[in-house]
């Protein structure tokens, strides 16, 4: 009994606690701007992933002119929030009314475009954002780097933020009773055509924001895109589409899971984690596993 | 999706006749081109145009479920891969290897995969069926990369061509020619079984569903079923696809697996227009014509996905129905 | 038809209007004016094409023919935020008040406008709580939490507080205690002294003859009767016509 704690990694099952719940925060954050594109625009966002991206080469590109990562994350989620804007107005309004699957098509042609456009400009080698901090604190017996938990509080903090924004700002108001009663908003004076296209500019700096706090995390390369939409796709069903609680929730729940699954296979591998719990909530509990009772 | 209607008024007496022998009359010469093609055209085009045969009919098996039945799937990258791979499975597997087991073991392996996706992903309406069918499809992607002891991993499978054999009859060789009749024939056949299945009963069931999937229910189909068969049909002829791809080039690659395939699908069945059955394979030529042009006037490099994208989005904005939108009706009566 | 009511000119008017639900051709050709500080009521049976029109002069239905005027400007075809902007209120059938929204949440929809000062803001609430004082107590409240009569008052209000020129009230009275519709009356007069124009569609037919100073009939999509309200009572005969059983 002894030696089984004795050979139970425990200090390495909450070093990985740690790290489940960072990437679970940043994960959050894109799942966030995903289900709230999702919820109030009916629009599935096949270009999140690509936002994603886009934003984490942007900050490479800030960071090497001017050296500062804050710089580079304001930037860049600047940058991508307008770009976000206008495709929403370009492509994205000619097709409101009609059938939605319309607007799976047009943000996967956008993610195409988006995608190729990264390889085109910045080439098949992968990037790195370098660490803002470079201090550590001992956890346990590993030398933690500080950023990490910069970065998650930092996720978190732009979660918080939105949500209060929702709560009691007066474009909160708005959108929330655009995703009520879209006729009625417009009856109030409430230009809805716009409250869409501001929805889907903050689910972009959302994404963008997200590629930023990730880079220095991992390497950046034009094909991250996917691996993450696809991520936050199983996230925002896990949780429950549209339910922004849930996709955190669940966020945090699958990183976690996938963390602690690294201790034993390869990283790689690990992902088989979330397709698992994608599959178990699809058969006993499909509304979503973070979603009070099934109605 | 909208389409637009094709409303010529025609003579009710004449119009069956008229309508059937111009159909066929028009199928006679299309065949016509595509059998005599290879024999005038330079051997990497003979091979273009095969290919785009195979990538023609992965196509037509999505049309079924976006065009017939209103389901956008991402996922027809796993049925085509495990076509692919269960035709090399079959072909490494047996001595010498044998082209009907190459068959079998792909549509086997495709119709598996189809079963399984249908059974999570049609009980979700519309997008939710299009994500899981995207995750479902990344899910056989990792498995086929990281399992290399069965599947090659990342480098995949290679093979030999098998001999086009009927045991006591014929064992030839398949040359550049023979091959491409040989994918004509079968690409030709899917086709004409793909139309009677689309216009039999079970055919108009599945539209029902895209027209009004609630009023379908309430009727009193077994919606779930239906839509599951369709999705095993779809499968079956995507993994046609990928048995013939794997024949005519011998390899079988994860690469095929990945989304980028059913995206690419996605897109010959938009460009070419859903819901006409050849609309896709149109739209499959015309997305790798396109490309071809492109690496030879600008070079290899360049993002020829960049203005095929953006074609893409002007279509659907545009012109939703595609190329062949305008001959929906006529080609589906 | 008063001669006054000729020379003023009309705050909105409606000209040969048709509109199609799919094949179905709802309005054939409704004409009416309304004009400023005016209360016009508009009768008639149920499915005639009432609602239709106040959602056609809201942009909320697109006429294929026809014209809607505003202050003597065209405005077929604008979007309704925009319309609500140049001073037109809508209060729907179903109230359809943002049932998730508290109550103060839905007054904030129609004064969080540019161009507003805080001090107008904070009167114009002022001034719906005091007509609406039990708006007030439930200030907090969730829209949903309502009685139906409470939701009819907060629907009101909102509109209000877009100051617009003319309300387009929808059957305000359905599915109202009696003690609720009087108070509906006193809004209407409120509102009137106030120099709000208001199009009036009602099923109750004395409310709306006491109510309003011209009256127009609807049938099958068209207008067919007009007069001053003071020019018709309750029992006469046009009424029995094309609103009697």
């Amino acid at each position: 009994m002894i030696q089984f704690f004795q050979t139970f990694p425990l200090d390495l099952l909450l070093i990985q606690t740690v790290n489940g719940i960072v990437s679970g925060l940043i994960l959050a954050l894109v799942a966030s701007g995903l289900t709230l594109i999702f919820g109030i625009m009916d629009v599935v966002n096949f270009a999140h992933g690509e936002l994603f991206m886009l934003g984490a080469y942007l900050g490479v590109v800030v960071m090497a002119s001017t050296g500062n990562f804050w710089l580079a994350l304001i930037i860049a989620t600047l940058i991508v929030a307008i770009l976000g804007a206008a495709l929403q107005v370009v492509t994205l309004r000619p097709l409101i009314g009609r059938d939605p699957l319309n607007t799976i098509l047009a943000t996967f042609g956008i993610s195409l475009i988006l995608q190729n456009f990264a390889l085109w400009e910045f080439g098949p080698v992968s990037r790195k954002l370098p660490e803002p901090i470079t201090s550590h604190f001992t956890l346990f017996y590993l030398q933690y780097p500080w950023y990490r938990i910069v970065i998650a509080a930092l996720s978190a903090a732009i979660i918080g933020g939105f949500w209060l924004f929702l709560k009691y700002s007066k474009f909160g108001v708005w959108i929330r009773a655009t995703t009520q009663d879209r006729v009625m908003a417009q009856a109030m004076g409430i230009p809805v055509p716009w409250v869409y296209t501001g929805v889907f500019a903050i689910g972009a700096a959302m994404a963008a924001a997200s590629g930023v706090l990730f880079g220095p995390l991992g390497s950046i390369n034009h094909t991250m895109g996917l691996d993450w939409v696809l991520k936050a796709f199983i996230v925002v069903v896990v949780g429950g589409m549209g339910n922004l609680g849930g996709s955190i929730a669940a966020a945090i729940f699958v990183s976690l899971l996938e963390s602690y699954a690294a201790i034993w296979v390869d990283p790689s591998r690990a992902v088989i984690v979330s397709f698992v719990v994608l599959i178990l909530t699809l058969l006993f509990r499909p509304t979503g596993l973070f979603v009070p009772t099934p109605k | 999706m909208t389409t637009a209607p094709f409303d010529k008024a025609m003579p009710l007496g004449k119009s069956k006749l008229s309508h059937t022998a111009v159909y066929w009359i028009g199928f006679g010469v299309v065949m016509a081109v595509l059998i005599v093609a290879p024999l005038v055209l330079p051997i990497f085009w003979a091979k273009f145009l095969t290919e785009i045969l195979i990538w023609g009919l992965l196509a037509m098996s999505s049309d079924l479920l976006i065009g017939y039945t209103g389901m956008i799937s991402f996922g027809h990258s796993a049925f085509f891969g495990l076509g692919m791979y269960g035709a090399a499975g079959a072909l490494l597997q047996t001595s010498p290897p044998n082209l009907w087991a190459a068959i079998f073991a792909g549509l086997f392996g495709a119709a598996c995969v189809a079963l399984f996706v249908a059974y999570f992903s049609t009980r979700l309406r519309d997008i939710y069926f299009a994500i899981t069918t995207l995750i479902f499809s990344q899910i056989f992607y990792v498995i086929i990369f990281t399992w290399t002891a069965v599947t090659g991993g990342e480098n995949g499978l290679i093979f030999t061509r098998p001999h086009f054999s009927i045991p006591f009859l014929v064992d030839m060789r398949f040359n550049v020619m023979t091959m491409h009749w040989f994918v004509l024939a079968l690409v030709a056949g899917s086709y004409l079984l793909l139309r009677r299945i689309t216009r039999s009963p079970f055919g108009m069931v599945l539209q029902s569903i895209r027209e009004n999937e609630a009023r379908t229910r309430a009727i009193g189909y077994p919606v779930e079923r239906y839509k599951i068969v369709a999705v095993i049909l779809s499968g079956l002829f995507a993994g046609l696809a990928g048995v013939l791809y794997a024949v005519q080039n011998e390899f079988a690659a994860p690469d095929f697996v990945f989304f980028v395939t059913s995206g690419d699908t996605v897109i010959f069945n938009v460009i070419g227009g859903i819901g006409t059955l050849v609309g896709p394979i149109v739209g499959a030529g015309f997305f790798q014509l396109l490309r071809e042009l492109m690496s030879r006037i600008f070079g290899d490099q360049f993002p020829y996905l960049i203005p095929l994208g953006v074609i893409f989005i002007v279509m659907i904005i545009f012109l939703p129905q595609g190329l062949l939108g305008f001959a929906r009706r006529w080609l589906n009566k | 038809m008063s001669a006054a009511a000729d020379r003023i000119k009309p705050l909105v008017r409606v000209e040969s209007l048709h509109t199609y639900y799919g094949k179905s051709h709802i309005l054939d050709g409704v004409s009416l004016e309304v004009a400023p500080g005016e209360v016009v009521g508009l009768l008639g049976r149920n499915g005639v094409g009432k609602s239709t029109t106040l959602k056609s002069i809201m942009g909320l239905v697109q006429p294929s023919q026809g014209q809607i005027l505003l202050e003597g400007t065209a405005i077929t075809g604008l979007a309704p935020h925009r319309l609500a902007r140049l001073g037109i209120g809508y209060v729907p059938e179903d109230r359809r008040i943002f049932r998730l929204l508290t109550v103060m949440e839905n007054l904030r929809t129609g004064l969080d406008r540019a161009g507003v000062s805080d001090e107008r803001k904070q009167k114009l609430l002022d001034k719906a709580f005091t007509y609406f004082p039990r708006l007030a107590e439930r200030r907090g409240q969730a829209g949903g939490t309502l009685s139906g009569g409470e939701q009819q008052m907060l629907a009101i209000a909102r509109a209000m507080m877009l100051e617009p020129k003319i309300i387009l009230l929808d059957e305000p009275t359905e599915g109202l205690m009696p003690r609720m519709v009087s108070q509906i009356r006193e809004i209407i007069d409120v509102l009137h002294q106030e120099g709000v124009a208001i199009l009036l569609v009602e099923q109750n037919v004395p409310l709306t003859l006491q109510a309003s100073q011209r009256i127009y009939i609807m049938e099958k999509g068209s207008v067919r009767h007009h007069c001053a309200a003071s020019d018709i009572k309750v029992d006469d005969p046009v009424i029995k016509q094309y609103l009697g059983v």
